[in-house]
């Protein structure tokens, strides 16, 4: 089935707040082969004026997929992820991510166009505090193969 | 990293913030996969990868954009200084088994916005002399 063009601007409900655990910082961290002491030492971080250890630049990515799969495993959608590529990603940081910090997701779908064979699904998580302070901004691209190519 | 944050005034557009090589295997991506949740089996299943058409396993674009970025926190001396970063995934890298696969990356001042204090830097990422990320752009708050 072709990816659903009416899902383009579309917006979904915030998520329940996701939790950042420090381990899950400094296991993201490793794991990015990340390994300044901001990232893993607490007082390394303090010193540096944060809260806490601080997330690295693309830890949201783990946020925004889960707020993602709202719409990339809705049957409706079309979007089968055999078929897909990753074309682009963007994050924009209104401020650092750090451990402890609770943040709510909002989903939008911001394009999706067809051409050569090929769907093209833009997405875009506004990330933000439970107090709504913005905290990123993550825009995605997926391109997403024809049944016939 | 202790060296501290670079010194805005002295930075001039063409400057090099340094390069990093960085060796990927397997288990480099089943570590990715578990800490960032991307369990897509063309990162770790051989047989699923060549089956959708792919020359075998491939590291995550998000990995590659994940590590490269490394080199500029660490030049920023700061992670959290890191406001903005984008880019396009350009060509997948095969991530062979066994053996590794070979990241280079190298940083290079794009251009400097002395008013907001922010330095934009252009990354060129390359495996086997071709490049992986398009347009990867990482913008630093000093």
């Amino acid at each position: 089935m072709a990816v659903n063009t009416a899902f383009a601007g579309r917006s979904y409900a915030p998520t329940e707040a996701y939790q950042v655990g420090r381990e899950h910082v400094r296991a993201f961290a490793a794991a990015v082969l990340a390994d300044h002491p901001a990232h893993h030492d607490v007082a390394a971080a303090r010193a540096l004026g944060h809260p806490d250890v601080v997330a690295p630049p693309t830890y949201a990515v783990v946020i925004a997929q889960l707020a993602e799969a709202q719409l990339v495993q809705d049957p409706e959608a079309g979007i089968d992820f055999s078929r897909v590529v990753h074309a682009d990603e963007r994050f924009v940081h209104h401020r650092p991510i750090h451990a402890g910090d609770e943040l709510v997701t909002t989903l939008h779908v911001d394009s999706i166009t067809e051409r050569a064979g090929l769907a093209m699904v833009t997405t875009r998580c506004e990330i933000a505090a439970a107090d709504g302070e913005p905290v990123a901004t993550v825009v995605s691209t997926l391109a997403v193969r024809g049944e016939s190519s | 990293m202790s060296a501290g944050t670079p010194d805005l005034a002295a930075l001039a557009v063409g400057q090099s913030i340094g390069t990093r090589t960085v060796e990927v295997d397997r288990r480099t991506l089943v570590r990715y996969a578990g800490a960032s949740g991307d369990l897509n089996p063309i990162h770790w299943n051989e047989r699923f990868a060549v089956e959708v058409g792919l020359p075998g396993v491939i590291a995550h674009g998000m990995f590659t954009m994940g590590t490269a970025v490394t080199l500029v926190a660490d030049w920023a001396g700061d992670p959290g200084a890191v406001v903005e970063y984008g880019t396009r995934f350009t060509r997948p890298v095969p991530v062979p088994d066994p053996g590794t696969a070979v990241l280079q990356v190298e940083g290079v001042v794009g251009a400097i916005d002395l008013e907001a204090r922010t330095v934009r830097v252009d990354l060129t990422v390359t495996s086997e002399g071709a490049r992986v990320l398009g347009k990867a752009q990482a913008t630093v708050r000093l």
